[in-house]
């Protein structure tokens, strides 16, 4: 049976960690192949680089992290963050990322989807999206934010990744901005709903605070995966006692 | 030591094979040359995104008959992923595309009801022991991305199992011609081992 999977993201800038910078027993705590090789051994199931890298030679950066990471870490990661054009990601999966994650420049240009879907395959191509509660019906539902959940697009979540499904997303990145940073919990509401709408696999984001709120995403919000940035970064929370607690509490895990 | 040559034909995360390779000191090589491919003591076929595309792309690079000559030979070949497809008769993607079919099967789509892809770490279930399971435990996981699975025709060459919805062949193996539907390159000390095990087991 499918184990469930762990997914801790790493904030990296000019190809250094600038989250997660509290791990004691690193060499150097910045480097991300001592991070991945650290998350590895605690028996993370993948990770997550997203790149917040402004500077003009960033994609050089990027590849040269992505390429040192692959030398040494024999897990899956995906590397997000300002990957604009099929050349941009051929460039990251030719220097040893597994996935690329998709977000404003999918919204942007859909068919950016299904170019690298056609050319790259499928499995390699998540679609990440921001989704905030629409306070304006009272029907529950979603809207797609871009830019840190400042800008609203106008789309509504579901109609999104049921296009990017269609379209040769992979998987899909789910994060709610209403509990991202917040640490109350997944948005199990939208990520049941989204998990219902697609066939493909959600990973769930944005606002876990403890290890119920792991296991009820997993559960009842129906995700495949789930992923963390600050709890697993801080020491506060291991991979190995969530993958106990989990285990217990009658979820796969590996 | 041995050898070993990892078909480049233009798909895949070839990087992180050899460097796989490397990380347990076995010397391997990307390469598309013909000549290299035909010196080389064994052989990687890796495979990603759609099957049909993967045999056009190697067709395009002239390596079919390649391949297929070599594995005639009893050189050692490893099909990774759509590169383990790929060594069927055929494959119900987009239609039916024709494999290299050096092992008798089909390749099937999973059922609609599953989430599909498969991502993840999910078990093998060893049926057999066989040299690639050297010293890895029965039922390890190991990292899988696939939407459809090998049915072979031969039982006896499915050493090992794997259960999504359908108990399905996810190692196979049948004299020099091996194939694991998983990503060993990207299945921590499980998937190096195993592809340490294929460097050096005497197959012949």
């Amino acid at each position: 049976m499918l184990a469930k999977r762990i997914i801790p993201c790493l904030d990296v800038d000019n190809g250094r960690v600038v989250k997660g910078v509290r791990f004691v027993s690193l060499v150097d705590a910045g480097d991300p192949v001592e991070q991945a090789k650290r998350y590895d051994l605690e028996g993370a199931d993948e990770l997550t680089f997203l790149d917040i890298t402004a500077s003009s030679d960033r994609r050089d950066i990027v590849v040269n992290l992505v390429r040192r990471v692959a030398d040494e870490v024999f897990i899956p990661f995906t590397v997000g963050g300002g990957l604009r054009t099929v050349d941009d990601i051929r460039s990251i999966l030719r220097a040893g990322a597994d996935k690329v994650t998709l977000n404003t420049a999918a919204l942007d240009n859909p068919s950016l989807i299904s170019e690298c879907a056609e050319t790259f395959g499928s499995q390699c191509i998540v679609v990440a999206i921001d989704a905030k509660r629409r306070h304006t019906s009272s029907e529950l539902g979603w809207d797609v934010y871009t830019h840190g959940g400042r800008k609203n697009v106008g789309v509504d979540a579901l109609e999104w990744v049921t296009r990017a499904q269609n379209l040769g997303a992979g998987e899909i990145l789910l994060t709610s901005m209403d509990r991202d940073g917040t640490r109350a919990g997944y948005d199990v509401q939208l990520t049941k709903a989204v998990s219902e709408a697609v066939k493909i696999p959600v990973i769930a984001s944005g606002g876990a605070g403890k290890l119920e709120h792991f296991h009820e995403a997993l559960t009842s919000g129906g995700a495949s995966a789930v992923l963390a940035a600050s709890l697993f970064h801080f020491g506060e929370l291991s991979i190995a006692a969530l993958k106990d607690y989990l285990g217990h509490h009658d979820v796969r895990v590996r | 030591m041995a050898t070993v040559a990892i078909i480049d034909y233009g798909v895949g995360n070839l990087r992180s094979v050899e460097k796989a390779f490397a990380a347990i000191g076995h010397e391997a090589i990307v390469t598309g040359s013909s000549a290299e491919l035909q010196r080389a003591q064994r052989l990687v076929l890796p495979g990603v995104g759609a099957f049909a595309a993967c045999m056009t792309t190697l067709r395009d690079h002239g390596l079919i008959d390649l391949v297929r000559d070599r594995a005639a030979e009893g050189v050692p070949l490893l099909g990774v992923c759509v590169g383990m497809q790929m060594l069927f008769e055929e494959s119900d993607e987009f239609g039916t595309s024709p494999g290299l079919g050096l092992l008798k099967g089909r390749v099937r789509r999973f059922n609609d009801d599953l989430v599909v892809p498969q991502v993840g770490w999910n078990s093998i279930h060893q049926r057999c022991s066989h040299p690639l399971f050297a010293g890895v435990a029965d039922n390890a996981f190991c990292y899988f991305v696939h939407s459809y699975f090998c049915e072979p025709v031969n039982t006896a060459a499915v050493i090992g199992e794997t259960e999504y919805g359908v108990n399905y062949a996810s190692v196979v193996a049948e004299a020099n011609i091996w194939g694991v539907q998983f990503h060993p390159e990207k299945s921590q000390q499980v998937g190096l081992r195993m592809l340490g095990n294929f460097a050096v087991s005497d197959m012949l």
